[in-house]
């Protein structure tokens, strides 16, 4: 399979691997896909209480070099962004800045949902009153 | 020594055609170009004379006779003549055939088919080291049982069937007994006699020979069996494989198979020593590594691993130098892990995590070493950035996950 310069450039230099404490209030956690299917990303975000603006990402990825890839887009997208702007980011963003094939889609709705687990977990911990943040799981 | 890569390490799927198979070949492209079939001028008898010698080069190495080869385009076409061959020509005496989980498409596929026709098919299990349990055999034939039909040796695993044994229960119970030989034939002695094989499939590019070619032996006597054909036409190789007979590529079929049988002591012991060395160099340096399949069963040349917390496909990305492959949904179109290893028992997740090596006639010493190096680098980079492995290590219990699959 050709895999896209961007996918390539990822896979090879990660941005923003490791973890952050659990134990931190401000640190919200998202753990998805399971290891049977193949691919589990974790997403993990330290949030400014006040300002809601994701100071810090990190994740950890076990799958194929896409899933690696839109994992690690998907942290240096929502640096700096605000919950409410990292929300909107759709998995349809994350295959065109990829250039993902179609048996490749499911990576990006991986990375989508790992974003919107992190945000809740933040949210509940943070007891910010949650709206948006369920994951869009659909079935593998 | 500096190694030339790429290194093709996937020797399971296709091998490269020896130089000495490709000289042997080239003058019946050109002035030898006859067609077997020509009975009346000096063009065809010399491809008719070749063709001959091909039949008995590979009668050789399998202890059969020449009369008992048919020539064919290759192993798929003789696994699908063999069991349609049979069932179609025996379908008076009963219509039960018998195989295994783990074998190639070639056979599970053309069984499939033929349920569609009325035929009923048992699909033996098989043990965790992938061999079929002899008990499990015994008491699956019926009097309607016509065909028993287990690979000799497996594609993905190496693990080698307990061949005289289900060769003799066959002979017993008055069944007919087919082996798809593919990855076994030319890289450990075969025997149709002592081993009871009534019918075998065999290919040249699984031996260094050319790809589009390949044999099926059908016994002529104690018992001699019978097959309808599956090719129609100018009745060619006595009426069960109607076709010009693919005069070069018989060539290169029989000369691998001389150059195999005759190099198979001295080439089976240095490809185990390679094996054995990539092996331990990978177990030396990396912790979680499971070998699938058995170890003592196992063809010579062959080793399966899982590399546990690392997806196969990332793997393969990373050593993208070295020709390997992976059981990992991601490398297959179905996005299914390998059904080989699901039927081993081996979990889904392991699956994804399986690298398959298949060492060969021209791979060195050096280039093992370098696979060695590179497979660890990546392995430990990627286990880096593995969730799962930095949650093993923290003594979480993955199987006890509550799991999200996108």
């Amino acid at each position: 399979m050709a895999y896209s310069d961007k996918v390539v450039d990822h896979y090879n230099n990660p941005r923003n691997v490791g973890s952050l404490s659990k134990e931190d209030p401000n640190v919200g956690t998202g753990l998805v896909g399971a290891p049977e299917c193949g691919d589990v990303m974790k997403l993990q975000m330290r949030i400014h209480p006040e300002t809601q603006v994701i100071e810090e990402a990190k994740f950890k990825t076990f799958g194929c070099g896409s899933a690696i890839a839109s994992s690690s887009l998907a942290t240096e997208w929502v640096k700096g962004k605000t919950v409410e702007e990292a929300l909107a980011i759709k998995n349809t963003d994350i295959v065109r800045e990829l250039s993902l094939p179609p048996v490749k889609i499911h990576c990006s709705v991986l990375a989508e949902d790992a974003i919107k687990a992190a945000i809740g977990d933040w949210k509940k911990k943070a007891g910010v009153e949650d709206t948006a943040a369920e994951s869009t799981s659909a079935g593998h | 020594m500096a190694v030339k890569l790429p290194i093709y390490l996937d020797n399971h799927a296709t091998t490269p055609v020896d130089p000495r198979v490709v000289d042997a070949m080239l003058p019946y492209f050109t002035e030898r170009f006859g067609n077997a079939a020509s009975r009346n001028h000096s063009f065809g008898w010399a491809a008719e004379e070749v063709v001959e010698n091909g039949r008995a080069q590979v009668a050789r190495l399998i202890n059969a006779t020449p009369k008992e080869i048919i020539f064919t385009s290759g192993a798929t076409e003789s696994n699908n003549l063999a069991i349609k061959g049979v069932a179609e020509m025996y379908r008076e005496k009963g219509n039960h055939i018998i195989t295994q989980v783990t074998e190639h498409k070639a056979v599970l596929d053309t069984c499939k088919r033929l349920e569609k026709y009325g035929f009923e098919v048992t699909y033996l299990p098989v043990a965790k080291d992938g061999r079929i349990d002899l008990d499990d055999l015994r008491r699956a034939i019926t009097p309607k049982t016509i065909l028993i039909t287990i690979m000799y040796a497996n594609n993905e695993i190496g693990v080698i069937q307990p061949i005289e044994e289900i060769g003799k229960i066959a002979k017993e119970k008055g069944v007919f007994f087919h082996t798809d030989a593919v990855q076994a034939a030319g890289k450990i002695p075969v025997d149709v006699q002592k081993e009871n094989i009534d019918l075998l499939s065999i290919s040249a590019h699984k031996v260094y020979g050319p790809k589009g070619v390949g044999a099926l032996y059908v016994r002529r006597r104690n018992p001699r069996v019978q097959l309808a054909s599956i090719i129609d036409g100018g009745g060619h190789e006595r009426g069960m494989r109607s076709g010009t007979l693919n005069v070069p590529g018989i060539v290169g079929l029989g000369k691998a198979v001389e150059l195999a049988q005759n190099e198979m002591p001295e080439e089976s012991a240095r490809l185990r020593g390679l094996r054995d060395y990539l092996k331990d160099g990978l177990f030396a340096r990396l912790d979680d590594l499971f070998i699938n399949g058995s170890m003592i069963h196992r063809l010579p040349h062959s080793l399966n691993v899982s590399f546990a917390y690392v997806e196969g496909e990332s793997m393969l990305m990373g050593i993208n130098d070295v020709a390997v492959s992976s059981g990992s949904a991601c490398t297959s179109a179905t996005l299914e892990p390998s059904y080989v290893l699901k039927a081993l028992g081996v979990g889904e997740d392991l699956a994804h995590t399986s690298i398959r090596f298949g060492i060969g006639r021209f791979n060195t010493k050096e280039e093992v070493d370098y696979v060695i190096k590179r497979v660890t680098d990546v392995v430990s980079r990627l286990r880096e950035l593995s969730p799962l492995y930095e949650m093993a290590k923290e003594g979480v219990d993955l199987s006890k996950m509550n799991w999200k699959p996108a």
